[in-house]
């Protein structure tokens, strides 16, 4: 299982490994660079993880989703280093028989993945360069 | 005993290393090694409590007494996604 990535992702390949003919709903999370974070503009983003402990968290997590949502598939990747405003970091698919499940198995699975998975952001912004998260929560 | 400290993020900035092997008592404690670091480190000193902590790669209580050979990681706010 891998969930780690240093590539572009490739969202249309993650689908159709996982759809099935059986399925009537996909749907598509992902993630993206934006230019702006509270108030400043970013410029650029550098992912890092603690790789073999993400890549464990997210199996979990992914497990998880499957165990409550039995009628879904779901996959994901989440790309690492460095990346620029409009690339994707996180692509989430599930697909299912019919949506409601796959709606709710999917943003599940951003939500949980952004509660847990130790991956850190550290921002480019005109001003330098910052950890997220570090000045607030500790 | 020994145990390998792993550092991410914020925390191998400050620390300047992506890891370190430590010697500490036996009963040393995760919380124990936090300690420790906001000690040897000015940036760390105002966090008296120690950021979510991992032994060889899960989540546990940083009460948690290590063993030989534990791979300690402490774990700044994570913002995957």
């Amino acid at each position: 299982m891998q969930f780690l990535t240093d590539q572009p992702i490739d969202t249309a390949a993650l689908v159709k490994r996982l759809l099935r003919r059986s399925d009537g709903a996909l749907v598509v999370f992902e993630g993206v660079v934006r230019d702006h974070s509270e108030g400043k503009a970013v410029e650029s983003i550098f992912y890092d993880a603690y790789r073999p402990m993400a890549e464990k968290e997210i199996a979990a997590i992914v497990e998880e989703v499957r165990r409550q949502w039995p009628d879904v598939a779901v996959d994901c990747v989440h790309r690492l280093g460095h990346l620029v405003v409009g690339d994707t970091s996180i692509a989430i698919a599930c697909v299912s028989p019919h949506r409601a499940e796959a709606f709710e198995a999917c943003r599940a699975t951003i939500d949980r993945i952004k509660q847990t998975v130790p991956i850190w952001k550290k921002e480019r912004t005109p001003d330098g360069e910052e950890w997220v998260g570090w000045q607030h929560q500790c | 005993m020994k145990v390998r400290l792993l550092f991410f993020a914020v925390l191998r900035d400050i620390v300047g290393k992506s890891e370190a092997d430590v010697e500490v008592p036996d009963g040393t404690r995760a919380a124990d090694l936090w300690q420790r670091l906001r000690g040897q480190y000015q940036q760390l000193a105002a966090y008296a409590q120690p950021p979510m902590t991992a032994v060889n790669e899960s989540y546990v209580r940083p009460e948690v007494v290590l063993r030989e050979g534990d791979e300690v990681a402490f774990i700044p706010p994570v913002c995957g996604g």
